[in-house]
């Protein structure tokens, strides 16, 4: 196919590419959430849970209620956070031109884990339960410390493994801590805790959904403003500013938003693995570009498209138990990740 | 302006001009500080005093895209970007002309596919970035920097790292581009040779701060460049940008008979062996002689345009009955070097008797 716009050659292939993909992607988004919504101990087939979507008089039904209070706020809450996480991802590995670098493994999800359980242990022994508005805060500022270590620590190391590395060891840091107070609290909810910090999307309520959507609406709103310096930053730090970005109010933006997409999913999913370094991974060779204005709705579609896809493994498979996200999304990214980096050592040592 | 990194200042209070139209180039030793006033003008350092003024305009003054419409840049920063076509890098030089989202209008396509077409890199447009060779990359870096549209360029060593076609293939575009859009350049370059060539003027940029400055004619001058870059050993011939090793001293073991060229791989033979030697007849207006006079322990010159005197003939005899051989590499004998053919006829005789009869005559080449 060689379709032209009459001024350069290619370009034509290369949109229609990116029609394709982004068709694909919504595709496979409405059928994993009519799946997601269909599966379990109650199977629902496809026209039952339109109906039940679309008409308000089955009130009393068992199915409007699986669908209204149990899994629909789950699929919206896997779709959105997904997207969120990959998009934050994305923007890690655009600022630290760092395939590899995502929130979880440069161990920011932990830190924005560890401050949420923190609090939310401090509150529970008084008797307070969150709301998700503080728990985003919490977890937003557990993010921005983690992230402080990790840009001190890339000011003093160049290669990419060594701040991955170091990364992972701060992930572990929090980990480790979040696990101390764990087992030190006590109290019934503890065992939500624990779920919670090993990653789940069950239990979310509807106003956890108002939330996160508009604090994920927001955040993708900026990153997507944001597209335009992004692209220039890939050439480079000194080629950027020398065509009129601010670097360092870009560089500054870039972290807040990340940090703060980051901090939205752990608040309410707690740490997923691999989502943010493996989709949007995945998009850009999809897409065949990396650039921001396509690969910021590409990440967010693709990162809902796998969390669905991974919640709805680790919600059947051995059924009635659950299995932990992280578990599934590590099943499914970890490979990615390990392939980029075996690729990118080919290429820089031959 | 003062520039440097951190508090100090490392060259303090110079002033530099570049006229649309112009290239000028600083030439200097390795970390002389060229780079760090290229650095400050593009404002990738803080300057430590004074202003940079575009168009009599202070560059504070200005808005970060204002800036960047009128002052475009390639310096040495290596990049990597992922999945970029050369044609995606080239047209982000349109940055600062496209709209909040960065998209290209019709006008931006045919600017980039312009420039392209100007540093030859239309066959590689649709290559990735990463896949191409450093050539072809920093062809398509200045693409970039074109497409900027920009009334003063500034390139930091753009030729390092290239082999000699691209280098000269690199300078062209530049040519062209100083002309055919009147933009100013000011770069650094590492090759004295091509900045002689290149250059409408020259900066010496050396350890204590400016040094002269002017049109290559004055700056490419042995004396100046010697001082500039502290030239101890060997030599450098400012005027050809023909540079030497140090000669081998002593005294002479060889005599050689040189002209219109057919020394020089002699000489450089004779000097990588550490063979001190002599060479003469030369004019001092021949080929040879520029080499000769740098790698030989002794020349036997004559005034350039007069055939060969008596007395200058008399001297090489001189010279020659105390060398242990012979090379003849002239091949052509007339009026001006009528002498030499004489002394090769003397030479070859020598070489004879020292040899025995059954050596063969004066070694050609």
């Amino acid at each position: 196919m060689n379709r032209k716009c009459g001024i350069c050659t290619g370009c034509g292939d290369r949109r229609f590419r990116w029609s394709l993909s982004f068709a694909a992607l919504i595709l496979l988004l409405i059928l994993l959430a009519f799946w997601n919504i269909g599966a379990g101990s109650v199977e629902l087939p496809a026209r039952e849970i339109l109906d039940i979507l679309f008409s308000p008089r089955r009130q009393q039904d068992a199915g409007w209620h699986i669908v209204w209070d149990i899994r629909l706020p789950r699929v919206l809450a896997a779709a959105v956070l997904g997207g969120a996480l990959s998009v934050s991802g994305f923007l890690l590995q655009t600022f630290f031109a760092n395939p590899i670098a995502g929130p979880f493994v440069l161990g920011i999800s932990s830190g924005a884990k560890l401050a949420v359980s923190m609090v939310m242990i401090a509150l529970l022994e008084r008797g307070i339960m969150m709301s998700s508005g503080f728990m985003i805060l919490a977890a937003f500022a557990g993010a921005m410390i983690s992230m402080g270590f990790v840009l001190l620590i890339s000011r003093r190391v160049r290669s990419m493994s060594m701040l991955v590395i170091c990364g992972v060891m701060i992930g572990y840091i929090c980990s480790a801590a979040t696990d101390f107070a764990v087992t030190f609290a006590d109290d019934a909810n503890i065992v939500n805790l624990h779920n919670w910090s090993l990653g789940s999307f069950s239990g979310i309520s509807w106003e956890n959904v108002r939330v996160f959507a508009a604090v994920s609406a927001a955040g993708l709103i900026l990153a997507f403003l944001l597209a335009k310096p992004m692209d220039a930053y890939q050439l480079g730090e000194v080629c950027a500013r020398t065509m009129g970005v601010n670097i360092r109010r870009f560089r500054v933006e870039l972290i807040l938003l990340s940090s703060l997409l980051s901090a939205c999913v752990t608040a309410f999913a707690g740490p997923v693995s691999f989502v943010g370094i493996a989709v949007p991974q995945l998009v850009k060779r999809l897409l065949k570009t990396g650039k921001p204005v396509l690969a910021i709705p590409g990440c967010f579609l693709g990162g809902a498209v796998f969390c669905l896809f991974c919640d709805l493994i680790a919600r059947t498979t051995f059924a009635p138990t659950e299995i932990s996200i992280s578990s599934v999304t590590a099943v499914f990214g970890a490979p990615v990740v390990i392939y980029m980096m075996v690729r990118r050592r080919q290429r820089t040592e031959p | 302006m003062t520039v440097g990194y951190g508090k100090t200042p490392l060259i303090r209070d110079i002033a530099l001009q570049v006229k649309r139209g112009e290239i000028v180039s600083l030439i200097g030793p390795n970390g002389s500080g060229k780079s760090t006033i290229l650095k400050s003008v593009i404002r990738q350092l803080e300057l430590m005093g004074g202003a940079v003024l575009l168009d009599g305009k202070s560059m504070r003054a200005m808005t970060d895209t204002e800036i960047a419409r009128r002052l475009s840049a390639l310096m040495t920063e290596r990049i990597r970007p992922e999945l970029m076509t050369c044609r995606d890098v080239a047209a982000m030089g349109r940055y600062p002309y496209t709209g909040r989202l960065g998209l290209l209008s019709r006008e931006d396509k045919s600017r980039v596919e312009e420039t392209l077409e100007l540093v030859n890199g239309l066959d590689l447009a649709d290559k990735l970035f990463s896949e191409v060779s450093d050539g072809q990359r920093q062809r398509i870096l200045l693409a970039r920097a074109i497409c900027q549209d920009p009334e003063a360029l500034v390139l930091d060593e753009p030729t390092s790292f290239l082999d000699i076609r691209h280098k000269l293939e690199l300078l062209d575009i530049l040519k062209k581009l100083v002309k055919t859009r009147n933009v100013a350049v000011f770069m650094s370059l590492h090759e004295l040779d091509l900045a002689q060539k290149v250059s409408d003027y020259v900066v010496c940029v050396s350890d204590t701060g400016i040094g002269p400055c002017g049109p290559p004619e004055e700056i490419f001058t042995s004396p100046v460049i010697r001082k500039l870059y502290g030239i101890t050993r060997g030599s450098y011939q400012a005027e050809l940008g023909c540079l030497e090793l140090e000669p081998v001293r002593g005294k002479p073991q060889v005599f050689v008979i040189g002209g219109g060229g057919s020394g020089i791989a002699v000489y450089r033979r004779l000097q990588r062996q550490g063979i001190p030697f002599a060479a003469g007849i030369l004019h001092e207006n021949d080929l040879d002689y520029p080499v000769a006079k740098a790698l030989a322990a002794e020349v036997i010159e004559e005034q350039a345009y007069m055939p060969v005197r008596e007395e200058t003939y008399r001297r090489a005899l001189a010279v020659m009955e105390g060398c242990g051989q012979v090379i003849c590499s002239v091949k052509a004998f007339g009026p001006m070097n009528e002498k030499n053919r004489e002394l090769a006829r003397l030479g070859a005789e020598k070489m004879r008797k020292m040899a025995g009869e059954n050596r063969p005559e004066t070694e050609k080449l």
